[in-house]
C-alpha cells in the first residue's frame, strides 16, 4: 500500500457554514498527525470554499483540498459521494475522519463501499499505533455494554465517523496558514436522482444539549412527567439544559430532543447531573465523557454511580429542590 | 409496488453484559429480537402497502435462527420472506454484508421500487449497511426517514436532521433508512400468525448468490476487531449519604473547593 501520508478531515458544510464536529475532528486529527508524522488536511466540497479556509487553518489543517461547484452548496448524497470518492482515489490518503452527523453518516458509508475501504462508526477514542502503523478505532458496541477497538489492516483509507462533542475543539490561533489545493470534479455526468425540496430548522430541536455547560437529566426514577419541573428548576438556576433518559422519552414524559445516550445525543458538559437515572449503559455511552458527573439516586447500587464523581444516595424529590435552593442562594 | 425490508435479528442489547475479568460477552439467555429500528422500517412498508397496494418482502442475512425474525415479520403482514444464510458469509463486517445482501436483492425477480432499512442495528450501531446496499444496488438513498409518500415519479421523504428536517423528492427505485419516530409497529394478526408458522421460507446461500470469494465473510471485511473490553469505571468518586440538606451542603462545599461553582 503506497498511500499519501495524510490524515483527512471531511469538512462538513452547508450554505458555507462549517459543522462544529469538523473542527473538533481537526483538533483530534492534530494529535494523530503528531503521533504518526502525517499531514493533517481538510477536504472541503462546497459552492464557495474561500470564506471557510481561515477557520480550517486556525483549527489545525495544514492543507485544504478545495472543491467548488454550485451543486455543492447543500448536501446531496450523489454529488458529494462523487466528489469524495474521486479525491480518495486520486490522492489516496491514509486516514479519513467524518462527523457522525446525518450528513457524515450518509457520505462515509457510501464512499467506503465505493472504494472497498474500512469504516468504523461512532468512535469515542482514536489512537495511532506507531509499531503497526495503523489507526486504532475504539467504539462502544451492544448499546455500550462493551468497548471494541477496530482496526483496518489491509484496506485504505482507514475511515471512521465520530459523534459531535466526543472531542474538544481547540483553536491554534487566528492567522494560521496552510496550503490550498484547488481540485475540479466534473459533476455533469452525475444524474440528479434526488432533489431537496425544503429544509426546516425546528425550535424543538434547538434544545441546546450539545453546547450546554450544565445539563440536568431526569430518568424513570423521577416518577412521572410532572416531576420534570424539579429538573427544569435546577437546570434553570445553573443556566443549563434539561436532558432525559431513553426510558422517560419512550414513556412520552418528555420529547426525544432531550434524550441523551447511544440512540440520543452525546454530550460533554462541565457538569452533568443525573437524577433518578439508573445508568443503563446506553445512557452512559452518551454522557460519560462529561467533565464532572453528579448522580442522585436512591439505589446505592445503581450503575450510574460507577461513572459518577459525586454520588448522592437518597430521595431525589428532596435532594433536587434542596440543591436548587442552595445554588440559588449562592448566586443571590 | 414492490417493497423489500431488510431486517436483522439482534440480541436484546440492553441485556448483554461483559465479564470484567475475561472480557467475554455474556450472551447466554439473552433473547433475540427483531432490531427495533427495522420494526419501524417494516411498519412503514406495511403502511405504504395498505395505502397503495403492492407487496412487502422481508429479507434477513444471518444464522439459520434468523428465520424466527422473518416469521414474526410475516405474522405482522409481510407477504414473503427470504433468509440469506451460509457459513461462508459469517464474520462479515458492514462492507461484506452490504455486498452479500445486494446480491440477494438482485436475485429477487420482481423489480423493486423501494428498499427499507432501520436507521441502524442496536448491536453494532453502525448505520452503514443501508447506505452500502443503496450504492451497490445502484439506487439513491435518504437516511433518517420519518415519513414517505408515493408520488408520480418516486417518493417524497421527510428526513430528520440534527437541526430539524429536510424534504426530498427521490426517484424510484430508492432506498431509505427509517427512524424510530416514524411510526409504531402494529400487533400481529392471529390468522397471519398461524400462516407464518407454516410458511416456507427459502434460504439463499453461497451457491444461490454466486459471490466473489474475496468479497464475502471475513475475507471481504476491511475492518477487524482488534480487542474488546469492559467500559472503564471511575475510581476517584465520593458517595454521600444522609439528610438531603446536609448532603447538598457537603456537595456544594466540595464543588467550591474545586472552584467549579
Amino acid at each position: 500500500m503506497s498511500t499519501k501520508k495524510e490524515i483527512w478531515i471531511y469538512a462538513e458544510q452547508e450554505n458555507g457554514k462549517l459543522a462544529g464536529v469538523s473542527l473538533e475532528l481537526l483538533s483530534e486529527g492534530q494529535k494523530l498527525a503528531e503521533k504518526s508524522g502525517y499531514t493533517l488536511c481538510a477536504l472541503l466540497p462546497s459552492a464557495d470554499g474561500k470564506p471557510m479556509h481561515q477557520e480550517l487553518f486556525n483549527y489545525g489543517a495544514k492543507k485544504i483540498y478545495n472543491i467548488e461547484d454550485p451543486k455543492l452548496n447543500t448536501y446531496q448524497n450523489d454529488y458529494f459521494a462523487k466528489v469524495v470518492d474521486t479525491l480518495l482515489k486520486s490522492e489516496e490518503p491514509e486516514i479519513v475522519l467524518y462527523g457522525a452527523s446525518t450528513i457524515g453518516r450518509s457520505i462515509a458509508p457510501t464512499v467506503a463501499v465505493m472504494g472497498w475501504a474500512g469504516l468504523t462508526a461512532d468512535c469515542t477514542e482514536l489512537d495511532y499505533d506507531t509499531e503497526r502503523n495503523i489507526l486504532l478505532q475504539t467504539r462502544p458496541a451492544f448499546g455500550g455494554n462493551i468497548m471494541a477497538t477496530i482496526i483496518c489492516p489491509d484496506h485504505r483509507p482507514q475511515m471512521a465517523t465520530v459523534r459531535s462533542n466526543v472531542f474538544k475543539k481547540e483553536k491554534l490561533g487566528e492567522n494560521e496558514t496552510g496550503e490550498i489545493i484547488n481540485v475540479t470534479v466534473d459533476l455533469s455526468g452525475v444524474k440528479e436522482r434526488m432533489k431537496r425540496v425544503e429544509t426546516v430548522e425546528e425550535e424543538a430541536n434547538m434544545v441546546d444539549l450539545k453546547g450546554a455547560d450544565f445539563i440536568v437529566s431526569g430518568g424513570r426514577g423521577i416518577g412521572g412527567p410532572e416531576n420534570f419541573d424539579k429538573i427544569e428548576a435546577l437546570a434553570g438556576v445553573l443556566g443549563g439544559a434539561v436532558g432525559a433518559s431513553r426510558a422517560t422519552v419512550d414513556a412520552e414524559w418528555i420529547s426525544h430532543h432531550h434524550q441523551v445516550g447511544q440512540t440520543g445525543k452525546t454530550v460533554c458538559p462541565l457538569i452533568y447531573v443525573a437524577c433518578g437515572i439508573s445508568g443503563a449503559i446506553q445512557h452512559l455511552a452518551g454522557m460519560q465523557s462529561s467533565e464532572m458527573i453528579i448522580a442522585i439516586n436512591k439505589d446505592a447500587d445503581a450503575p450510574i454511580f460507577d461513572v459518577a464523581d459525586f454520588g448522592l444516595v437518597g430521595d431525589l424529590h428532596a435532594i433536587v429542590p434542596e440543591l436548587t435552593k442552595q445554588i440559588a442562594a449562592l448566586k443571590a | 409496488m414492490n417493497i423489500v425490508v431488510c431486517i436483522k435479528q439482534v440480541p436484546d442489547s440492553d441485556k448483554v453484559t461483559i465479564d470484567r475479568e475475561t472480557n467475554r460477552l455474556n450472551r447466554a439467555g439473552v433473547p433475540s429480537i427483531i432490531n427495533p429500528f427495522d420494526e419501524n422500517a417494516l411498519e412503514m412498508a406495511l403502511q405504504l402497502k395498505d395505502k397503495n397496494g403492492g407487496k412487502v418482502t422481508v429479507i434477513s442475512m444471518g444464522p439459520p435462527q434468523a428465520d424466527e425474525a422473518l416469521r414474526t415479520a410475516l405474522s405482522l403482514g409481510a407477504d414473503e420472506a427470504i433468509l440469506v444464510s451460509d457459513r461462508k458469509f459469517g464474520g462479515a463486517d458492514t462492507w461484506a454484508t452490504s455486498y452479500t445482501l445486494t446480491l440477494a436483492l438482485k436475485k429477487i425477480e420482481e423489480p423493486i421500487d423501494l428498499i427499507l432499512f432501520g436507521k441502524q442495528a442496536i448491536d453494532g450501531d453502525t448505520a452503514q449497511v443501508g447506505p452500502g446496499v443503496a450504492h451497490f444496488f445502484g439506487v439513491p438513498m435518504v437516511t433518517y426517514a420519518k415519513e414517505c409518500e408515493l408520488t408520480d415519479e418516486g417518493f417524497r421523504v421527510k428526513q430528520v436532521t440534527d437541526q430539524g428536517y429536510n424534504i426530498w423528492d427521490i426517484e424510484k427505485p430508492a432506498a431509505l433508512t427509517v427512524v424510530k419516530e416514524a411510526n409504531e409497529l402494529r400487533m400481529p394478526n392471529l390468522r397471519k400468525k398461524l400462516a407464518a408458522k407454516k410458511a416456507v421460507i427459502p434460504t439463499w446461500g453461497y451457491d444461490d448468490l454466486n459471490p466473489e470469494d474475496e468479497k464475502i465473510g471475513l475475507a471481504g471485511s476491511p475492518t477487524k476487531v482488534n480487542k474488546v473490553f469492559a467500559p472503564p469505571i471511575k475510581l476517584n468518586k465520593e458517595i454521600l449519604t444522609g439528610e438531603p440538606a446536609e448532603m447538598v451542603k457537603e456537595l456544594i462545599s466540595k464543588l467550591r473547593e474545586k472552584k467549579i461553582i
